[in-house]
């Protein structure tokens, strides 16, 4: 592998991880604070690119429709959450697990009956060519787009859960709920808040994926497990665990991806190859998460004491 | 419990007999009702009976989705007692289904279809991998086990795309099936009575098995470990080794299920490994009833029902089947055997 397309392929890692981290930090933080687990999370990053692809077709400008979908999505979440989710917090896991699961069958479908399986969804017209970061290195403007507003949002809820009274009350509740809520913090509306502001942080990594990836019913599925894999990584209900696992794994699956097939070429038919390398690099990423588990069981930054 | 370890190998032969006889020879007496009894028969005429009913009907092709339904009740039996009976959450079952479904599809695919080889091989593959994966999962504890059979799974799940020589992501199509041999006489499994005689009895084996299990020695401090696993540890249990069993015993059963199924539908493709098939077979046993005996049957006989009933009116049947799913979580939170009466009432209710 040359220099030049090892640096843009740490360059894909990084923007698929900060995507990753844009689900992964609503995700750990349910868990963490709420010990829920909640399949349906890939279900609004669902919700979010298709309705992005929907304003964007409606407004006809790209910002406006991926605002409209954040927004939206943050509502839907929040009225989800008001509305069921929070039910379901002093159930056992067993009941959230078919509960969540039933919301992915209804979301899958509902979304279908709405908008169809598909929706077009490209990116806008002023980024579409690329960019040369350095002599020898193109990298397309839409990428850059992303790894900028990924980066841009991670920095705000770091500051958002560091720096602010919200956030040090939901850092509160993750280390321990009991005792935040004796202490007078009204736990469960500032979790309808938190669920919100997660379901448009999904909508926001559902949007800028849709023109790379897919708009289309199911597109949440694969990508949940990834995030459950990074917030077990980063240590459930930790904002900067979720962050560091997010990188990490954004960086292994597509680091991998090329890298392993590059080094399968040189002994493997090319068939195989181009087999065995992206489905080692999805492997890697759980052999890591198990050697984690066996070092740290708690994840790299442990949230509750 | 000196005498444990000897009690360990028991629920791996499914005990033969009939439903109603004396108590174990631990002496506990056992909670059989009459009408356990009673469905006991009646699962034993629907099973002798239903290829005969349906063709008098003129609904033979129902067969098939009843032997559909028998096959998921064999896997969503053999969670259930992962899930139910030692309380532990695993989210990768659908790993030791799909691997049961490639050992036999690949043996058939290479010419090699004698049942006994299937049966070995299924056993081998899948009890294996279920020592290897619990032995390292049970190391871990709540979400994290959750998480890590989840993880285990997938991995399966990406390996199975990637064997491009068996299918790879398209999945592999299989001509033959398993010949059952009797001496000179050789049964293919392709003939759906057949088939459907093996699945009922495979399932009725673990039924049995199941019901005997709960009450049993071995049941009991399994139970016990489920409800504590500290208290159970403190009395003296091996608790890890326990766990292992179960996780072993659950995992060759599910994989037979896998062998059964890719004879069933002469297709095996890397889908059986996905996530959402363990989150189905986790809907089921929830559905039907966590730690009940008869959960894993009524759960899949009622998704897989509900599925082809609503899918006969209407192209959205997920959608509904989400509200009915939903409903049942939030007012029968027992199951729908705990919602029909005290059928299943053999092992406590279900864990936290």
């Amino acid at each position: 592998m040359t220099g030049v397309l090892l640096v843009e392929q740490a360059l894909n890692g990084l923007q698929f991880g900060l995507m990753l981290f844009l689900l992964a930090a609503g995700l750990t933080l349910v868990f963490g604070v709420m010990d829920m687990i909640n399949l349906a999370h890939g279900s609004l990053y669902m919700v979010g690119a298709f309705l992005a692809a929907w304003l964007v077709g409606l407004t006809g400008s790209f910002v406006l429709g991926v605002l409209g979908a954040v927004a939206l999505t943050g509502l839907f979440g929040m009225a989800l959450e008001a509305g069921l989710l929070r039910t379901l917090y002093a159930r056992d896991h067993l009941s959230q697990v078919l509960a969540t699961f039933a919301l992915i069958l209804i979301l899958n479908d509902g979304v279908k009956m709405v908008f169809g399986t598909d929706l077009p969804l490209s990116a806008p017209a002023v980024l579409a060519g690329p960019v040369e970061l350095f002599p020898g290195l193109q990298y397309p403007a839409y990428r850059l787009l992303i790894l900028g507003v990924g980066l841009a949002l991670a920095l705000a809820l770091y500051l958002l859960v560091q720096k602010t009274r919200m956030g040090a009350l939901v850092r509160a509740g993750a280390s321990n709920r009991q005792m935040a809520t004796a202490m007078g913090t009204n736990i469960t509306a500032l979790f309808t808040l938190v669920f919100g502001i997660g379901a448009a942080l999904c909508a926001v990594a559902g949007a800028l994926l849709g023109p790379l990836l897919a708009v289309q019913v199911g597109m949440g599925e694969n990508i949940l497990i990834l995030a459950f894999v990074v917030i077990v990584i980063g240590g459930i209900g930790s904002i900067r665990g979720a962050l560091v696992g997010s990188i990490l794994v954004g960086c292994i699956d597509t680091l991998g991806r090329t890298g392993l097939q590059q080094v399968f070429r040189e002994f493997l038919p090319p068939q195989w190859a181009s087999a065995a390398g992206p489905a080692l690099a999805s492997i890697a990423v759980y052999v890591f998460m198990a050697a984690v588990l066996a070092f740290r069981p708690q994840g790299l930054f442990p949230a509750r004491t | 419990m000196a005498t444990l370890p000897s009690d360990v190998a028991a629920p791996a032969d499914p005990p033969s007999g009939d439903v109603g006889i004396a108590a174990e020879a631990g002496g506990f007496p056992r909670p059989t009702t009459r009408l356990d009894r009673s469905l006991a028969i009646g699962f034993g005429l629907v099973a002798l009976l239903l290829p005969f009913l349906l063709e008098a009907l003129g609904a033979g092709y129902y067969l098939s989705l009843a032997s559909r339904i028998v096959i998921y009740a064999i896997a969503a039996t053999s969670l259930n007692l992962v899930l139910g009976y030692a309380g532990l959450v695993s989210f990768g079952h659908a790993a030791f289904v799909g691997l049961g479904a490639y050992a036999t599809g690949i043996l058939v695919s290479e010419g090699v279809v004698g049942s006994g080889w299937h049966l070995l091989a299924t056993l081998a593959v899948t009890g294996l991998a279920a020592l290897l994966i619990g032995a390292i999962s049970l190391r871990t504890r709540g979400v994290y086990f959750i998480m890590i059979t989840l993880a285990f799974a997938q991995m399966l799940f990406y390996l199975a795309n990637s064997v491009k020589g068996y299918g790879g992501d398209e999945g592999l199509n299989i001509r033959a099936r398993s010949v059952l041999g009797f001496g000179a006489v050789a049964i293919d499994l392709k003939n759906p009575y057949v088939l459907w005689y093996v699945a009922v009895g495979v399932l009725g084996a673990s039924l049995l098995a199941l019901a005997r299990f709960g009450p049993s020695r071995l049941g009991r401090a399994v139970l016990a470990l489920r409800d504590d696993d500290v208290r159970a540890e403190a009395l003296g249990f091996p608790t890890y080794r326990l766990k292992l069993v179960v996780f072993v015993v659950a995992g060759a059963l599910g994989g037979i299920a896998g062998a059964l199924s890719v004879n069933l539908q002469g297709y095996v493709s890397p889908n059986v490994l996905h996530w959402t098939q363990s989150g189905t077979l986790m809907v089921m046993v929830i559905l039907g009833g966590v730690a009940t005996v008869w959960g894993g049957l009524v759960g899949a006989a009622a998704l897989l029902l509900l599925q082809e009933v609503l899918s006969a009116y209407t192209e959205h049947w997920e959608f509904w089947t989400g509200w009915v799913l939903l409903a049942v979580v939030l007012f029968a939170r027992q199951g729908l055997v705990g919602l029909l009466g005290s059928a299943g009432r053999s092992a406590a209710a279900a864990p936290r």
